[in-house]
């Protein structure tokens, strides 16, 4: 018992599916927020167990891909600093900067070490005095507090050589602009089970309430996922938009109130630029005045001001990342650029849209096939 | 994952043979025993056993 695999029985997977047949014939575009769900639909080839009508497009959930060129290009800058080692999540090395990446850094000799969460790169820290350890904070509401438990960890050692660079962002306010722009023509939102495990289903009540959205928050195995997506479907048929909770075993309609005080401390809620979608009012964490000794920002800032970045004209991922294309409508697409050699964000990480649409033969939608 | 050990705040959890190291500063209450979902090295949820089962008998039940 681990309580996923009976998410994954196959053979109720295939009843599921069945039952959705009833929707045959409903027109509906489903986005899926989160770049979890989006590399789970591709892996399970959830797609092809929808009726023709109903495709599923990708959001902007993916934490890597999302970070604007700006902050990729500033964080490779404080590179240049004497006696740096630079700390990230794996996703992030290969990610190419407008002149450079962690990678290329790293084979020139700089000091690049992949971490599984913050409270390594601490250690780090702890372990090389002589050295500035500096952590790349990328991610939503479910990596915020871990970050905030490195820093408030880092304080209370008394540490003097441990930054991070806060690129981390909140997922309600880059929904409302999304849905505000009116951009991407969306019939329903599948909304991401892991953040949802932080804020709770509350902090979604403006989806239906003012944009009249059909909503629901799902897991990430096969079951969940369309549990989620049968709720959204029944919410279009009836014309009853609501926030419907299908990961009831482990998201609750409170948020978590130790997350919430944890990154109420360390961080202040700022204006945040997001790749391809631009700066959405709100939406950053940035560190907390308090926690300013432990900013990379400002302990850094001739670095990061010094940062230029050049735009890649053709790269498309901030139209994948709107949900205004998919990954293969971008001319580059298997061809300029494959996970071997990655011209965008969206082809690198585990979540983005592109790398599951190469790694799984085509996107996970319907039209494209 | 399950929860296997709890020292203060750390814990050691572990998923087929695997173990790992969690902090549990989201879910200081949290038991030996407990399932928890991990994201980058906390544990940021509680997996309810009843919920689970509820949902997928709840979900058989309407199959029928």
């Amino acid at each position: 018992m681990r309580l996923s695999d009976e998410f994954r029985d196959e053979s109720l997977v295939q009843q599921v599916a069945s039952r959705l047949r009833t929707y045959e014939g409903i027109s509906a575009t489903i986005m899926e927020v989160c770049g979890t769900h989006t590399m789970s639909a591709a892996r399970f080839g959830i797609s092809s167990l929808l009726p023709d009508g109903i495709t599923l497009i990708s959001g902007p959930g993916c934490p890597v891909c999302v970070t604007d060129q700006r902050d990729i290009d500033a964080f490779l800058a404080i590179g240049q600093s004497a006696d740096i080692i630079l700390c990230t999540f794996g996703d992030m090395v290969r990610v190419p900067g407008s002149y450079t990446s962690l990678e290329k850094l790293r084979a020139e000799g700089a000091d690049v070490r992949v971490v599984y969460s913050p409270t390594d790169a601490v250690n780090i820290a702890v372990g090389n005095p002589s050295k500035k350890v500096t952590f790349f904070g990328v991610g939503f509401e479910t990596t915020a507090p871990a970050t905030a438990v490195a820093i408030r960890t880092a304080r209370e050692a008394d540490l003097h050589n441990f930054y991070v660079y806060s690129c981390h962002k909140t997922m309600p306010p880059a929904l409302r602009a999304l849905l505000a722009s009116g951009e991407t023509a969306v019939s329903g939102l599948l909304l991401p089970g892991h953040v949802s495990t932080i804020i709770g289903t509350r902090a979604y009540e403006f989806i239906p309430q003012e944009f009249g959205m059909p909503c629901a928050v799902a897991g990430f195995e096969p079951l969940d996922m369309l549990l989620g997506i049968e709720a959204i479907l029944s919410q279009i048929v009836e014309e009853n938009p609501r926030v419907e909770n299908t990961y009831r075993r482990a998201v609750k309609e409170q948020p978590n109130e130790h997350a919430r005080e944890l990154i109420e401390d360390v961080f202040v809620a700022a204006d945040c630029a997001w790749r391809g979608i631009g700066v959405i009012p709100g939406s950053g964490l940035e560190i907390a005045p308090k926690y300013w000794a432990f900013d990379a920002k400002k302990r850094f800032s001739e670095l990061v001001g010094s940062a230029n970045p050049v735009s890649n004209s053709s790269c498309r991922c901030g139209d994948v990342l709107r949900g205004a294309i998919r990954p293969n409508e971008c001319a580059l697409f298997g061809r300029a650029c494959t996970p071997l050699t990655p011209v965008g964000p969206c082809m690198v990480s585990s979540e983005g849209a592109c790398a599951a649409a190469y790694k799984y033969g085509g996107p996970p939608t319907k039209n494209a096939r | 994952m399950r929860i296997i050990t709890i020292d203060g705040l750390n814990a050691e959890v572990e998923v087929d043979g695997i173990r790992r190291k969690a902090r549990l500063d989201l879910l200081p209450n949290a038991k030996v025993g407990d399932y928890v979902l991990i994201h980058a090295g906390m544990a940021i949820a509680l997996v309810d056993e009843e919920e689970a089962q509820q949902t997928l008998s709840l979900f058989r039940e309407y199959l029928k």
